[in-house]
């Protein structure tokens, strides 16, 4: 089955590129969609959405409790019960998706940054330059990566930035080495050879055939980083290094909530289910994108 | 001619086969009605260009076919037997027994991690064909018969040890292994050198004579076939355009497609004489040499404290207007020299001077502004365009480099040059993938030309093409050199090529110098006997004698 999906997505590409009867065939590519795909879109969207425009989703406040409503199974009413304050669950988990994604994304968007600019320059200047970088990026891989952040954050502060700040570092490293790797052999080939043969300066060559060209992997790889930055994050909100309560953040959720789990286990439960899908989907999205690179 | 008796049943009986890939929508039919038949201990050949189907015929006649390959009617009989329909696990009892197979590409088709030695034993295994005891001395049995020199050592080595000919080598042993009734040789000397095919190509005939194997030999070499072949099967677009005896083929081809490949063959081709007498009469001393390479030398760090020595007191001249063809191995220096005169590589010593420019002295911005008068061409057209800008992109981009002109105005020369290489205006906007590979290096062409540079360096550029659509792009050359009055460096391992554009050849072999002079002066006095092996080496002598 599965080759013969990837025939079909070559088809859609073939087709796409084509560009003859563009909207009989989206439709058809919209068909050909594996359906563990689409789910993953529409979960990705939803959260999204949640981080949005939460109150959309419920009308609960996260932050303030009902006085005796503490600790209710889930109902009509409170879809995923209450916590030990009398909070909607459901809401708190809504509120908290707009802390998780925004961590990631600043996480995320760090690595890639900083990274990736550290092995283009790798890539490209080569030699004592490159030794020097690609060493020190041998250190930061070598220190595990929660030990990094929480020598981060106890240097930085708590926050939800500051814990964003902290897991973008610990991707910086693998940023860097993918992105060396991808330019050292997009360097190496034929046409940006010709491209200096045929009188382009190192900057224009750089920026019109080596970046282009290396960066697809990249950004399959920043996607892949997503999942599991919402997954670093969560795990410091855990800890206590992350947002300070009463943030709805989900690390800090389940944190809560396992106090309370001989007796409610659907607190803890809850936002764990939610972090588990966000991450899989993360990571089900950035594989269509490699293979789409590929 | 010896005429075969009917009453021998054939090997392999081919009939009214058609084979279609299916691409999500309709099937496309690759293969058309094709039909033809192998009598044992004979070499067919299927010659074609590559699309023509030939590697397609070869595959479902061992039952290899791309996933979404199938065949839509007809028959593949072996001994009489219909295989064309048998399942994997009925197809494997013959695989490699009766028939095997010669893989085109011997850098690809050997298992890195594995020695040589369980490579070849793996198919006694797998066809449970000898004890295991017996294995090892059998193996080492047949690498001495394919002609490798310590075969004990070789059994131990791995792939990346091996040069490209003894891999071949050992890719032939693993498919005689067997003795098999039919040995199918899928371009099996395509990526090889020429010396290093002769032998190769050798070897094949001495194996069939000795085990009365026929060979299903599928090329797109006709000067190959010629040689090596008794009957000729011609395809194009999938179906058969003529077959018969070689000889017959090659004498009076009935169709014109035939005709076609012969006259583009250019080992078939006589030597021309170029009309370049002006340029011969021109005295000698005067300063009318635009490339002069003097006592060139490169060394590259070796292993420990040793030097490799890639080009070694190298020198020529090539006079204005002319082209001089560089001719070698892989591993002659060749490619090393011609990165020094373009200026991608410092020389570590010697003089390059180009059009009265010192290269050793260039650097920078220099270096930069140098490059206008000198562009290379690359052998692969594949890998030299940028795969994601489109076709005008590529080829503005120089003179984007070099500043000075508009948008439109560099926009309109590249649209004249691109014309002018004759590519059709539609695919101007289309990115490399959607191009055919002559069409790609007619676009790495006019890449090079647009800056009007006076010297073109064209390394192997038409080697990795087919032969119709070589002598198109070789015409395009000399017509371009007449009009605009460019000087060619021609890198080739291919003589007969060379023969055919040239005025003056070096010879090189281990980055030295072997021989050199005019073409007539070298291929009719060849001083060396290098050159002489190399100039014997060329496909299709037989016919050549003949003719």
């Amino acid at each position: 089955m599965t080759t013969f999906d990837t025939l079909h997505e070559e088809t859609a590409a073939d087709a796409r590129r084509q560009r003859q009867g563009q909207r009989s065939r989206a439709a058809s590519t919209l068909r050909r969609v594996p359906p563990g795909l689409a789910l993953s879109w529409l979960i990705l969207a939803t959260v999204f959405l949640w981080a949005v425009a939460p109150s959309l989703f419920t009308g609960y406040d996260p932050l303030e409790g009902v006085g005796g409503a503490q600790l209710k199974r889930p109902t009509a009413e409170h879809l995923l019960g209450t916590d030990a304050l009398g909070r909607d669950l459901y809401a708190r988990i809504i509120h908290g998706a707009v802390h998780s994604l925004t961590g990631a994304f600043v996480a995320v968007g760090l690595g890639l940054i900083v990274g990736t600019g550290l092995g283009v320059v790798a890539g490209s200047v080569r030699r004592r330059f490159d030794d020097a970088i690609m060493r020190l990026v041998d250190v930061f891989l070598s220190i595990p990566p929660l030990l990094l952040s929480l020598s981060i954050i106890i240097l930085l502060g708590f926050g939800t930035v500051n814990a964003a700040i902290a897991v973008g570092v610990t991707s910086v490293a693998g940023f860097a080495r993918l992105a060396r790797a991808e330019v050292v052999r997009v360097r190496r080939s034929d046409y940006v050879e010709a491209a200096f043969g045929s009188g382009g300066t190192f900057v224009s060559v750089l920026w019109r055939h080596i970046l282009p060209n290396s960066l697809t992997s990249v950004l399959a790889f920043a996607s892949l980083q997503f999942g599991s930055a919402v997954l670093q994050i969560s795990t410091l909100g855990f800890l206590g290094y992350g947002a300070p309560p009463p943030t709805p953040e989900w690390g800090l959720l389940i944190a809560e909530g396992r106090n309370y789990i001989s007796t409610a286990w659907w607190l803890t439960t809850a936002p764990g289910v939610v972090v588990v899908l966000v991450v899989l989907a993360a990571n089900r999205v950035s594989q269509s994108f490699g293979r789409a690179a590929a | 001619m010896t005429v075969i008796p009917k009453q021998v049943p054939p090997v392999l009986e081919v009939e009214g086969l058609c084979l279609a890939y299916d691409d999500g929508t309709a099937p496309r039919r690759v293969v058309q009605d094709v039909s033809f038949r192998i009598n044992p201990g004979e070499v067919v050949a299927l010659v074609g260009e590559s699309g023509s189907g030939k590697t397609t015929t070869a595959q479902s006649i061992i039952g290899l076919l791309a996933a979404n390959g199938r065949v839509e009617r007809g028959s593949i009989k072996l001994n009489g037997t219909d295989i064309a329909r048998w399942t994997d696990r009925q197809l494997q009892t013959v695989r490699g027994a009766r028939i095997s197979l010669v893989p085109q590409d011997p850098g690809n088709s050997l298992n890195p991690v594995k020695n040589i030695g369980a490579q070849i034993g793996e198919i006694f295994r797998i066809h449970g064909a000898l004890r295991p005891d017996e294995i090892d001395r059998r193996v080492i049995s047949l690498l001495e018969r394919v002609g490798l020199s310590e075969p004990e050592l070789r059994a131990r080595q791995y792939p990346h040890e091996l040069s490209g000919g003894m891999r071949q080598r050992v890719l032939i042993a693993i498919a005689i292994a067997l003795k098999p009734q039919l040995i199918i040789a899928d371009e099996p000397t395509s990526a090889l050198d020429v010396t290093v095919q002769k032998r190769i190509l050798d070897l094949i005939d001495e194996l069939r004579a000795e085990y009365g194997t026929a060979v299903l030999l599928v090329t797109h070499d006709l000067g190959v076939a010629a040689d090596r072949a008794d009957r000729i099967v011609v395809l194009q677009n999938g179906r058969i355009q003529e077959q018969g005896a070689a000889s017959a083929v090659l004498a009076a081809p009935r169709s014109p497609y035939t005709r076609e490949l012969l006259a583009a063959a250019p080992s078939f081709a006589r030597p021309v004489s170029r009309p370049q007498s002006e340029v011969r009469s021109s005295p000698p001393g005067v300063e009318d040499d635009i490339v002069v390479v003097d006592g060139l030398v490169r060394e590259f760090a070796g292993a420990g404290s040793s030097r490799f020595r890639a080009v070694d007191e190298l020198s020529f001249r090539v006079r204005r207007g002319s082209t001089h063809a560089i001719v070698g191995e892989s591993g002659s220096g060749k490619t090393t020299t011609i990165r020094s005169i373009v200026g991608f590589d410092k020389p570590t010593a010697g003089r390059i001077v180009i059009d009265g420019t010192d290269l050793s002295c260039l650097a920078g911005e220099d270096l930069r502004q140098f490059r206008r008068r000198i562009q290379l061409v690359y052998q692969n057209p594949y890998g030299s365009l940028d795969p994601r800008q489109s076709i005008l992109q590529i080829v503005t981009e120089p003179l984007l480099n070099f500043g000075r002109l508009k948008r439109v105005d560099r926009e309109a020369k590249a649209w004249a040059i691109l014309t002018r290489v004759g590519l059709p205006e539609d695919v101007f906007a289309r990115r490399p993938h959607a191009l055919s590979g002559g069409q790609r290096q007619r676009v790495a062409i006019a890449r090079a030309l647009v800056l009007d540079p006076q010297v073109l360096v064209l390394d192997e550029a038409v080697s990795a093409l087919d032969v119709s659509v070589q002598a198109r792009i070789l015409a395009l050359l000399q017509e371009l050199q007449s009009d605009l009055g460019l000087t060619y460096v021609f890198v080739s391992h291919d003589l007969a090529v060379v023969r055919q554009i040239s005025d003056t050849v070096s010879v090189l072999r281990d980055g030295r110098l072997v021989d050199g002079g005019t073409v007539s002066e070298v291929f009719e006095h060849p001083r060396s006997a290098y050159t002489r092996e190399l100039i014997n080496a060329i496909p299709g002598q037989s016919r050549r004698a003949a003719a």
